[in-house]
């Protein structure tokens, strides 16, 4: 209980350490999928979103949302990354080609659209939410100290949301079989 | 702390755009992708926790749709590999038309 | 019987109920003898020679010879061995001369009803209004016809000498191809002048103009397989136009400042615009450009020389008697205009005199028999503006009586000159120019009643009394020399030189162009009908007199210009009845007329004379120069010529003013045409621009469109990271 109280502090009386880690998680998220979208082997470029991803994680621990933090490490970092890896080891993608950027101009361009949405976006962040739907302050931390990260999550998953719950299976049955389908080598059929 | 992880969120984003233009190795462009939403899940928690737990609820199912969608389309890249044996995103051309 | 929009005018007129509601008749008549005869045309129908036209030079004989031909062919000539006489010529030949004669029979009996009902006394036209024609917001013309005393003048002159002319077809014309195509044009011509004359408003008149141009074109092309005569029938047309542009100028400023184009409605308002003004001259100059261009006076008349190249029935009916004079005509109805705008009758009093000086000087070198007459019509019309343009309507109009007489005459004679020389040249099969003078000679022992006739005809023109025309010049020279002392024209000035300077300058010239008309075309009469004959041996037995149907209107036109000068005497010859003319179209002109002359002094009787004598002196001098410097002896047949030098060379060739124009203004408006307009605005900018521009510009947006395509997954990124920055921005900047 006290830890989490203590993990988690009401809005307007943070204590520089919290603030502290929060930029940090931050900026390191930030350098990570720089560094990741620029590193010419594949590989590279996996590991270093990797980290990105685990910067993350801490992140969404600190915004009182431990489990999906634990979610986050486990099941993006974990097994989609790994799946990537997977992927680039096969295809022995391992070094990376020459021409596998486009050109300067591109870039620039690139940068440019990029510089562009951002201004976009925070020019559209001038609005105000209606003061109605704002939930009072540390109210979700008051709710994962009562019953736990889980249940949080777990209750409108199986109320609210049970249907997308149940879709949502049927999905991942529709990726599997897709993969496997896609997966299949030509040469089995005429092999056969 | 709402602002500050929008930023970031943001800037995220953004980066992960740059990359889908940037990138012409097929694999690289689809990890952008990911960067990509994993930038909005984080815009979400952050909105959660102000505005109710319904955004992470959404985070939860934002990342079995990233699942389910890294696996059909690295089978893709894979079957694509196979027949250009190449993951260069300008010798790809098949949607022409 | 076409139904009238009101029943004339509210006060009822004399000429109500008379044989002027047969008004509609005169000039639909033809117009139904034009149909008929254009549908036999069409009909396929004659079964041998070659197709229409004919493609020889001359009156219609195809030059190919030695043709096979149909045994049962008809025809004048049966022993000629190329007839190509029409299948339907006889029906032809009743319903085109035929539809004049009634016409011209209805035009007598409303003539008749005029006298019956007062005369010269109906101050009033009489309007017969048909529909309305154009209401147009402020504009309200209607198709009506104006019957007064000037227009039953016209009507009974075309009609009259129509009638004649077209009976002289009939044996003119009989072998060619093209007959009745040939009458169903000159009924259309008829139709058309007859609109022009009987025209309530000036726009109907304009109507009338514009057609007789049209026909003009066609008959003056009438054999178009010789590219000569086309040229000249669109020469006749395009030459025309230009004048046409300013009589249309004229209407304009007419209905922008008046408000009205009807006579009776432009008669009431001119009396209140101011005289002299620039509005009024500046219409009145307008309007005489468009006399120009019809009457062929300078600087437009350079077409008709070159209608000569139309048969000459043609050139007798169109470009003497009727089409030529209705700018004349146009200046008579306009009297109410010109004689309040002083500056514009001495321009046109000037022109007209210069004009036909001018022209007398080249009639007096042209070897061709038809344009010696031709350029003696451009000279006489002179005469005729000289008349109108100084305010003596009534001399005016009283000389294109009686020149469509002598003029006609003059004509038809020379067709049946022509007609034998042909016959004679046809027997022998020989090429020679039939219509020149050097080739002809003597011929008064062959055509003994042409020849008197044709001598009538001179003298007539030259102005020897007792005949017409000598009454009809005389008046116009008298009533020029009268108003040169005293008149609105002479008090006026223009380009600062006073007005009576000008008016007896245009006497003198008028003098001298009665002095070369004489010279000239006595000049005529030797070389063809005097000395020995240059025709040749073998065609000489085949020069004979025409037959009757030809020679029969020569006779009546005889008869008429010998007698015409009746029909206005001056007072001071009262060996009849005194100024005839005068009274009837006093109601019409009278007015204008006094406008003019406003408070001139009686001429003394004494003066008066003396101009006669004067004028007659002139004539004989002219005749007798003539007679002693030429030797029609001393000539030689046209292939056997000097070419002339020096002055005669450039009188020869009508002082290169064709050549001229054609440097100055054809020339360069054909290459800026072809260089600019066509090569540059429509190969360039309209073909190359609008049609093949459009036709590359879809090519690349859909070039564009396929580019968008390409089954690049890294472009549909970039065209996606683009739309998402647009949508933001819209969210953002609304």
């Amino acid at each position: 209980m006290q830890t989490a109280q203590t993990l988690s502090m009401p809005h307007g009386t943070l204590p520089l350490l919290y603030t502290f880690h929060f930029y940090l998680f931050g900026l390191v998220a930030i350098v990570s999928a720089l560094l990741f979208v620029t590193r010419k082997s594949p590989v590279a470029a996996a590991l270093w979103l990797v980290n990105t991803m685990f910067c993350l994680a801490a992140l969404y621990v600190m915004l009182d949302a431990q489990f999906i933090g634990a979610i986050q490490v486990l099941v993006y970092a974990g097994a989609i990354m790994v799946v990537f890896l997977f992927v680039i080891m096969l295809l022995n993608l391992g070094h990376g080609g020459v021409g596998d950027t486009r050109g300067l101009g591109w870039k620039l361009a690139a940068g440019a659209v990029g510089l562009g949405i951002l201004a976009e976006i925070f020019a559209l962040t001038k609005t105000r939410t209606p003061i109605t739907l704002t939930l009072p302050q540390g109210f979700t931390a008051q709710e994962v100290a009562r019953t736990g990260a889980i249940a949080p999550i777990a209750a409108p998953l199986f109320n609210e949301y049970l249907l997308a719950f149940e879709v949502t299976s049927i999905l991942l049955l529709a990726a599997v079989v897709g993969a496997v389908v896609l997966g299949k080598q030509r040469g089995e059929e005429h092999a056969r | 702390m709402l602002a500050e992880a929008l930023f970031f969120s943001a800037v995220l984003f953004v980066i992960g755009v740059f990359g889908v233009l940037i990138r012409r190795n097929a694999i690289i462009v689809f990890m952008c992708v990911e960067l990509m939403l994993n930038a909005v899940n984080l815009s979400f928690i952050a909105f959660a926790q102000q505005f109710g737990v319904g955004g992470q609820v959404f985070v939860f199912f934002v990342m079995t749709v990233a699942a389910a969608e890294a696996a059909v389309g690295l089978a893709i890249i894979i079957a694509l590999f196979r027949h250009r044996q190449t993951v260069d995103l300008q010798n790809i051309n098949l949607l022409k038309g | 019987m076409l139904p009238l929009l009101q029943a004339a005018a509210a006060s009822a007129h004399p000429l109500d109920g008379t044989a002027a509601r047969w008004l509609w008749a005169v000039p639909l008549l033809p117009l139904a003898g034009f149909v008929l005869n254009g549908a036999l045309s069409i009909l396929p129908a004659y079964h041998a020679g070659p197709a229409d036209p004919g493609l020889s030079h001359g009156d219609g004989h195809e030059a190919v010879h030695g043709e096979p031909h149909d045994p049962d062919s008809a025809g004048a000539h049966a022993e000629d061995h190329h007839v190509t006489r029409h299948r339907y010529a006889g029906l032809v030949s009743i319903i085109g001369p035929g539809v004049l004669m009634v016409s011209f029979l209805l035009s007598a009996m409303i003539f008749f009803a005029m006298r019956g009902a007062g005369g010269g006394a109906i101050t009033e036209p009489f309007i017969q209004r048909y529909f309305s024609w154009m209401p147009v917001g402020d504009l309200k013309i209607d198709a009506a016809f104006q019957l007064d005393q000037l227009s039953m003048v016209m009507t009974l002159v075309v009609t009259g000498v129509g009638m004649l002319i077209h009976i002289f077809s009939v044996g003119y014309m009989q072998d060619d191809p093209g007959y009745p195509r040939y009458f169903s044009y000159l009924n259309l011509f008829v139709f058309f002048m007859l609109l022009l004359v009987l025209g309530g408003n000036y726009p109907l008149l304009f109507i009338g103009w514009e057609g007789v141009g049209l026909c003009s074109y066609l008959l003056i092309g009438f054999w178009f397989s010789e590219k000569a005569n086309a040229d000249a029938g669109k020469k006749a047309f395009i030459v025309n136009r230009i004048g046409d542009f300013g009589f249309l100028i004229a209407m304009f400023l007419m209905f922008a400042n008046i408000g009205t184009l009807d006579f009776t409605g432009v008669r009431t308002a001119a009396e209140s615009l101011p005289v002299g003004g620039a509005l009024v001259t500046t219409i009145c100059l307008f309007l005489f450009l468009g006399c120009a261009g019809k009457s062929a006076q300078i600087p437009l008349y350079v077409w008709l020389p070159d209608a000569m190249a139309g048969p000459t029935p043609v050139s007798a009916l169109i470009h003497a008697a009727t089409m030529v004079t209705a700018g004349v005509y146009l200046v008579a109805r306009s009297s109410f205009l010109f004689s309040h705008a002083p500056v514009a009758q001495l321009v046109v009093v000037l022109v007209g005199a210069v004009t036909a000086i001018f022209s007398a000087s080249i009639g007096l070198k042209q070897w061709d028999i038809k344009k010696v007459l031709a350029y003696s019509t451009v000279s006489q019309l002179g005469y005729m503006f000289i008349g109108v343009g100084s305010g003596a309507y009534v001399a005016g109009v009283f000389h294109l009586v009686t020149h469509a007489f002598f003029k006609a005459l003059l004509f038809l004679g020379s067709g049946s000159v022509i007609y034998a020389m042909h016959a004679a040249y046809h027997h022998t099969h020989n090429h020679d120019d039939a219509q020149d003078m050097r080739n002809m000679g003597g011929l008064r022992q062959y055509m003994p009643i042409t020849f008197i006739l044709m001598w009538i005809a001179t003298l007539a023109i030259a102005g020897i009394p007792p005949l017409s025309g000598f009454f009809s010049k005389d008046e116009i020279l008298g009533s020029l020399f009268a108003r040169a002392e005293h008149s609105t024209l002479a008090s006026a000035h223009l380009f600062g030189v006073p007005g009576n300077v000008w008016l007896y300058l245009s006497w003198a010239l008028g003098l001298a162009a009665a002095f070369m008309t004489a010279t000239y075309m006595t000049r005529m009469m030797l070389y063809t009908f005097h000395g020995p004959n240059r025709t040749g041996d073998a065609e000489r037995s085949h020069l004979h007199e025409a037959p009757w149907v030809m020679t029969g209107p020569l006779v009546v036109l005889g008869v008429l210009a010998a007698f015409g000068g009746w029909l206005n005497l001056p007072e001071l010859i009262p060996i009849g009845k005194v100024g005839i003319l005068d009274h009837w179209l006093e109601p019409v002109v009278g007015e204008s007329t006094k406008f003019v002359v406003a408070g001139a002094p009686e001429a003394s009787p004494g003066l008066e004379y003396g101009l006669i004598a004067l004028a007659v002196l002139i004539a004989v001098a002219g005749i007798t120069t003539a007679m002693l410097r030429l030797k029609p002896a001393t000539l030689v047949p046209k292939r056997e010529a000097v070419p002339e030098e020096g002055f005669e060379k450039v009188l020869l060739n009508k002082y290169y003013v064709d050549e001229i124009y054609d440097e100055t203004i054809v020339k360069p408006v054909v290459g800026v045409s072809r260089g600019v307009l066509w090569r540059g605005v429509d190969a360039g900018l309209i073909d190359g621009l609008g049609v093949n521009g459009t036709a590359y510009l879809t090519r690349f947006v859909g070039w564009v469109g396929s580019q968008l395509q390409s089954g690049q997954l890294g472009t549909y990124a970039w065209v996606l990271a683009l739309g998402v920055l647009a949508v933001l921005g819209a969210f953002g900047l609304r």
